[in-house]
């Protein structure tokens, strides 16, 4: 084409440009749905859930997102396996969620990044279980509403104990004894999860030390947990664990596909295992590790946040409230419908059917009797420095002391940083 | 804007002559023509490239946690913090033994792919497309490929197959870094989804050769295969080869999805230079002042190095020089 049938073209085109961008730009202003109001029908709110991996928790999310009627809710559901990441990164900009769930962790409130929603709470404090109002609470304020707490235990299949004649164990050392005898050519004996991360803190509390001490200050770092990352290290090149495993260790696949015989997952997974495996299963908290510890169980689970630099803190503070403290046949359904979840009201929990017999009430046994809730001291930074122990010392072979004087530098950083 | 005489003469006139008369008054619908055109890319440049630059050194020089506005001066703590940093130093050893295996494999491999294509004398078309490929596969969707089918631990993985028929127990390619067989993983899926494209430059820069130089060497005695390969077409793809080298290492430089879906950021190796960043500044501790400070770091070694490897390489000096 020539120069000038090229300016030609130029002109027309720009004209018709022009006038399209004319007409476009006021269709565009009303048109942008960042979930962050300007429609013109009321409030906007958005709200960030990580992916649950049981079938139907998302539109049920929706659902109840939808039943709202003071403000249109839009919900991002999160694939893969940073949330943390996502979340935390989004929080600093113009596009962050007005609503989130996640875990309690006092950067969140120590860098003003979360709302102070104990005047939506206290009317029902007495309500929910103490550990969960405790877990969430700094200075006297409650920053976030738990929705669902999910012990997380071993589950071991009681046929293949029987066939290999092995008992269930009370203690580290017979885990590791048990794996190695319920190992054969196709079945693993044990899965911890392929980075061994979701044992960190199981481990730290059956060792009888706790992640921080009261005062916060470094509580892991004891002889028992020493003793316990050695006997980790010992099973980790047994040959009795499964590693690399195509999910992790919150799919119950490996286990309902007979990857292997015990494995360590949450109570969301029972009802997928049940169906697979019918009453050969049976649960057991983390056990023990050496003479000092005590078996435990990592009472986790997901709580709903506020972002107090949000568009709207107040509309979604009353979203907040109108979910998670008003609606309790959502939040019983939330807990009970999809995969199995402890619902920290007790007026909710005691009219939970699905949780009083069998082996989910044996679940909320270990719950009640061996379980430990998050110390909302413990931030994203210190679990990744215990990410760091277990690649170091269990998974690369290192001395624990070294791995763990690492940790120490890191952690002491944080607290020093958080706490003065 | 032009005038309505260029349109009619546009329209009568055949191109070439058009080209050739000389245009006036157009200077400045020329200056006005180059910002429409280069504006929308130049502000993009601008807002996604240079200001998040300024930025990023601006950050490095403040104490930023949990905010990109920060208001605490640190002076060089920030750089000292990332210095002293064993996971950020360590991190550049994984780069460098990375490119180390990824750069000379790949240089080979695209290479030798480039000579097969090149001789075929049927489908030549359908092997290039074939091997062309896996180019536009996502990184991270031929990580995950590689993680849950070829390399996962179980035994019915294809990898576990395999080394199963010579009686070997199955492998945890990723999660053991003992033997490091991480290496084989993530060399391989990096192998697979960018020999292709060098192939291409490769093939391009063959049909270049002039075939008299060919029959040159043929009059002269020189023998078909490795004798003419190493003195007439290795040296003839010199350019092309220091070109291949220099995207490789950069491309290793940049080497984050495949590391990051594979090896993750819970594990202490295999962290590579923009893994370690990510995990600083985006990660757990949001601790963006470290972040770009390491951030600038890095960039000053990508510069140094490659202007390095320039005065080696003789890499912008064009042919006629080598």
């Amino acid at each position: 084409m020539s120069a000038q049938s090229n300016s030609h073209w130029d002109r027309r085109t720009l004209l018709r440009a022009a006038a399209g961008l004319a007409v476009a730009a006021p269709l565009a202003a009303c048109g942008s749905n960042n979930g962050r109001g300007g429609g013109g029908s009321g409030k906007q709110l958005q709200q960030y859930f990580h992916a649950y991996g049981e079938a139907g928790v998302e539109q049920a999310v929706k659902r109840y997102a939808k039943a709202y009627s003071k403000a249109g809710v839009s919900t991002q559901w999160i694939t893969g396996a940073d949330y943390e990441t996502k979340l935390f990164a989004a929080l600093l900009t113009q596009q962050a969620p007005d609503v989130f769930e996640f875990h309690p962790q006092i950067q969140l409130v120590k860098s003003g990044q979360v709302a102070d929603l104990t005047d939506i709470i206290e009317p029902v404090k007495d309500d929910f279980n103490p550990a969960d109002i405790a877990s969430h609470s700094y200075d006297g304020k409650i920053y976030g509403v738990r929705m669902i707490d999910d012990p997380q235990f071993l589950f071991y299949r009681k046929s293949m104990l029987q066939k290999a004649n092995v008992a269930v164990p009370t203690t580290l050392e017979e885990l590791i004894e048990a794996a190695a005898k319920l190992t054969t050519p196709k079945v693993k004996g044990l899965f911890l999860g392929n980075d061994l991360h979701a044992v960190e803190a199981p481990l730290i509390w059956s060792a009888g030390a706790e992640t921080l001490t009261a005062k916060n200050e470094i509580g892991y770092h004891t002889d028992g947990v020493v003793e316990g990352l050695r006997q980790l290290r010992k099973l980790f090149t047994s040959g009795s664990l499964l590693l690399d495993a195509p999910a992790d260790f919150w799919d119950p696949s490996a286990i309902s596909q007979g990857l292997c015989a015990i494995q360590f997952c949450g109570m969301w997974a029972m009802p997928v295992m049940q169906q697979a495996l019918g009453d050969d299963l049976g649960v057991l908290p983390f056990p023990k590790v050496g003479s000092k510890g005590r078996p435990s169980v990592y009472n986790g689970g997901w709580s709903m946040f506020v972002n107090a630099k949000g568009g709207d803190v107040d509309a979604a503070k009353e979203y907040v409230k109108w979910l998670w403290i008003d609606q309790k046949q959502y939040q019983e359904d939330f807990a009970t419908s999809y995969g199995f979840h402890i619902p920290p009201r007790t007026s909710i929990a005691a009219r939970a059917d699905k949780l009083k017999s069998g082996l989910p009430a044996e679940g909320v046994k270990l719950f009640n009797t061996y379980g430990h809730f998050d110390n909302i001291g413990w931030t994203q930074a210190m679990w990744s420095a215990w990410d760091s122990v277990i690649a170091d010392c269990v998974r690369k072979g290192g001395d624990p002391e070294a791995a763990l004087d690492k940790a120490d530098r890191t952690v002491g950083r944080e607290l020093k940083k958080l706490f003065g | 804007m032009s005038t309505t005489t260029t349109r009619g003469i546009a329209r009568s006139a055949p191109a070439g002559p058009a080209k050739a008369r000389p245009r006036q008054g157009l200077g400045a619908n020329r200056t006005l023509n180059f910002w429409l055109f280069t504006g929308p890319f130049l502000i993009g440049l601008v807002i996604f490239v240079f200001v998040p630059i300024v930025w990023s050194v601006w950050l490095s020089f403040y104490d930023a946690r949990f905010t990109v506005t920060p208001s605490h001066f640190v002076g060089l703590d920030n750089y000292r913090h990332m210095l002293s940093n064993s996971d950020f130093t360590g991190s550049l050893v994984t780069f460098t033994v990375f490119a180390a295996f990824i750069v000379p494999t790949t240089w080979a491999l695209a290479l030798g792919l480039a000579l097969l294509v090149h001789r075929l004398r049927l489908l030549r078309a359908f092997f290039r497309s074939v091997f062309f490929l896996p180019t536009a596969c996502s990184y991270v969707a031929a990580a995950l490929i590689w993680k849950m089918s070829l390399f996962n631990g179980v035994r019915f993985g294809l990898a576990n197959t395999v080394v199963g028929w010579f009686g070997v127990d199955n492998i945890a390619w990723v999660s053991n870094p003992s033997p490091p067989w991480y290496w084989l993983v993530v060399v391989t899926v990096r192998l697979w989804l960018q020999s292709g494209f060098y192939m291409i430059l490769f093939l391009a820069a063959l049909q270049n050769i002039p075939g008299e130089l060919y029959e040159a060497a043929a009059i002269d005695g020189a023998r078909r295969g490795w004798q003419t390969f190493r003195y007439i077409t290795l040296p003839q793809l010199r350019a092309t080869s220091t070109a291949v080298i220099l995207l490789l290492l950069i491309a290793a430089y940049q080497a984050f999805d495949e590391f990051y879906n594979l090896i993750t950021t819970r594990a202490t190796w295999g962290q590579t230079p923009l893994m370690v960043l990510y995990k600083t500044a985006l990660g757990a501790s949001q601790d963006y002042g470290s972040g770009s400070a390491g951030a600038v770091i890095l960039t000053l070694l990508i510069c140094v190095v490659t202007l390095f490897q320039g005065r080696i390489m003789g890499f912008g000096r064009g042919e006629e020089s080598t």
